[in-house]
């Protein structure tokens, strides 16, 4: 095992020195990661805050037709616009977001106390116009419910008639739950992590030790082949272990600063959960490792490697994706799919939950299992002559 | 001693090595002369345990590779083709990763680097990183590196490739004192001038063949020429790949 810890030393200490993987795993996904999301939040939140703040400017056909329905709108802080000549076009050529429309029969259908007709105008697939058609739907709804309730009022009828269910929200979810909400992508980010902390390792101990023809060599050593390649698998798991040390405590400086809005959230992340975080993903450390030693052992030189990880770096995005889009309740036989059942653990875990043991053990051992194999694969690899040689 | 008889190797097609015996004493320095491609990476390769041979037997002062790999890279010193040199590491971490493969201590590490230094004087760049290099400082680092647990057998694949006339004169000199200490020094060239004022026996391979294998005088004899460079041609049955 002496030639284990040797080659483990040896890349620990040249890979320090490497200012490509010291940047590719201790300060893209650390620092890189949590400033994306807090900041794109911020960018989100500031951008929806203006557009809910901005005054409407609303261009209206057939004003004539309901004037006191134009009255209630301004009185609302909007500013009706003059009739458009082409509203359509307007709209279309993203000139104005909504436009509303009076039809002529509005007058008539009013005076009846029958339903009185007008369009929306506007184009939903922009987001961008999202707020405005909301915020002049809102108005429209409202302006109906007072006008009904008068209505109701003024034939002797009590309006409360027409909401014959109360509904009341019980809201059972904590700070701690809520914040879930907000960090949804954490798990995700941290998966991405442990594979973009490998994978720089991964490449260079392999690939760019046959591409610098220093394997050669190496191997005439009187080491098992199997120690030198458990050694490098051990330097870049200890590199992505170390990134996702990294990228954690970046959350846990940042988070506190992320924009959640009205909703109540704590945000902080406690060293215990923290620490708990880490234990979980940790198997996913090793997996990562051995799968991308793996593949770039098979690779000639860096280069080639590195577009074998394009497509790697999918795995990991995968059960998060689908996790992300369609949440559903941890249960236990989820706990044996890698990189899945982390997902489910550490959203437990930033709720603040009670997870059984069990569910740890499944989840550790379910990867576990699958990371040594892969292991056990990659360190006999070098076995085979044609890999050693295969670059010249 | 190295006894080599009858080696084999193909790959797919290609008959790399078809047939190669040889000896190589203590105390002498074997030269394999023969064009690009002839076969000699292939055979040192086979030597040095990194590639199986499909027919053929290699003994290593009585070890064989395909066996006792392990044991037999204790023995060996290995100078290959590829020098690899770790660039972000200086020269002596370089040296002393090998030495710490070998299972040597720290001490005896430190203390064989240093004698090392000495003699290919290294002590100019010793703990400098070895990024940007010059080839002859290369060559020293590789040597030394396959020096650091005193081999019995030194395997040295193209050692002089690249390098100017003073570091070619060093080197030399260095090999030539290898000898007198009692090692078996085995060196592959497709240079003539270095198995000429270097090698007490060259064995001759051309297309994975034995063609010829003696001391200079015996290798002239045959030939029925004057000078060694007409005698290799003649030997190898062309110009071709042979650099004088």
């Amino acid at each position: 095992m002496n030639g284990l810890s040797t080659v483990f030393r040896k890349e620990v200490r040249e890979n320090i020195r490497d200012r490509r993987a010291l940047f590719n795993s201790l300060l893209l996904g650390p620092l890189l990661f949590p400033l994306l999301f807090v900041g794109m939040m911020w960018f989100l939140e500031s951008a929806e805050k203006e557009r809910a703040e901005a005054t409407l400017e609303l261009p209206v056909i057939g004003a004539g037709y309901a004037p006191s329905l134009i009255r209630f709108l301004e009185q609302q802080g909007t500013e009706i616009l003059p009739e458009p000549e082409d509203p359509e076009e307007l709209v279309r050529s993203q000139e104005v977001p909504v436009v509303l429309r009076i039809l002529p029969e509005y007058p008539e259908k009013w005076a009846e106390g029958l339903p009185a007709p007008v369009e929306v105008i506007s184009d939903p697939s922009r987001q961008e116009s999202n707020a405005p058609i909301r915020k002049i739907k809102g108005l429209l709804y409202a302006y109906g419910q007072q006008i009904g309730s008068l209505r109701l009022r003024l034939r002797g009828v009590s309006p409360q008639l027409a909401s014959p269910v109360m509904v009341k929200d019980v809201d059972l979810s904590t700070p701690k739950s809520r914040a879930i909400l907000a960090v949804i992508f954490l798990p995700y980010v941290l998966m991405i992590t442990a594979f973009t902390g490998a994978t720089h390792l991964a490449m260079d101990t392999t690939a760019g030790e046959k591409e610098r023809k220093s394997l050669e060599p190496l191997l005439i050593n009187p080491v098992p082949r199997w120690q030198i390649m458990t050694g490098k698998m051990l330097t870049t798991m200890v590199f992505a272990m170390a990134s996702l040390a990294l990228t954690l405590v970046s959350f846990r400086i940042v988070l506190p600063y992320m924009p959640v809005g009205a909703f109540g959230m704590d945000l902080t992340l406690g060293l215990e959960t923290l620490l708990k975080i880490l234990f979980v993903i940790s198997p996913v450390a090793i997996l990562a490792a051995a799968l991308l030693t793996l593949l770039a052992s098979f690779a000639k030189s860096y280069r080639e490697a590195q577009s074998y990880m394009g497509l790697v770096i999918l795995i990991p995005m995968i059960p998060s994706l689908i996790f992300m889009a369609n949440p559903i309740k941890a249960e236990m036989w989820m706990m044996n799919i890698p990189l899945f059942s982390q997902n489910l653990l550490i959203g437990e875990l930033i709720r603040e939950e009670a997870v059984p043991l069990t569910w740890y053990a499944l989840s550790i051992a379910g990867t576990l299992v699958i990371g040594l194999a892969l292991a056990v694969v990659a360190a006999t690899l070098y076995n085979r002559p044609k890999l050693i040689f295969s670059t010249s | 001693m190295i006894v080599v008889k009858n080696l084999r190797k193909s790959f797919g097609e290609v008959k790399a090595v078809n047939g190669v015996s040889f000896e190589a004493r203590d105390g002498e320095i074997t030269g394999l002369l023969g064009p690009n491609g002839a076969g000699k990476t292939t055979t040192l390769r086979m030597l040095y345990s990194l590639l199986p041979p499909d027919e053929g037997e290699i003994r290593i002062d009585g070890l064989d590779p395909t066996r006792d790999a392990m044991e037999i890279k204790r023995t060996l010193g290995v100078v290959p083709d590829s020098r690899g040199l770790y660039s972000r590491l200086t020269a002596r971490e370089n040296i002393r990763y090998y030495g710490e493969l070998h299972g040597m201590d720290k001490q005896t590490i430190r203390e064989r680097i240093d004698t090392m230094t000495r003699t290919l004087d290294m002590a100019d760049f010793i703990d400098r990183r070895t990024e940007g290099f010059s080839q002859g400082q290369r060559v020293k680092v590789a040597i030394a590196r396959a020096m650091i647990h005193k081999p019995q057998t030194v395997l040295m694949d193209e050692p002089s490739n690249g390098l100017d006339v003073m570091s070619t004169r060093a080197l030399r000199d260095y090999i030539r004192n290898l000898k007198a200490d009692g090692h078996s020094v085995v060196l592959s060239t497709h240079i003539m001038q270095e198995v000429a004022a270097l090698c007490d026996r060259i064995v001759i391979i051309a297309k994975g063949e034995v063609a010829a294998d003696g001391t200079a005088e015996q290798l002239l004899e045959r030939s029925g020429c004057d000078s060694l460079e007409d005698a290799f041609v003649k030997l190898i049955g062309s110009e071709e790949g042979l650099l004088a």
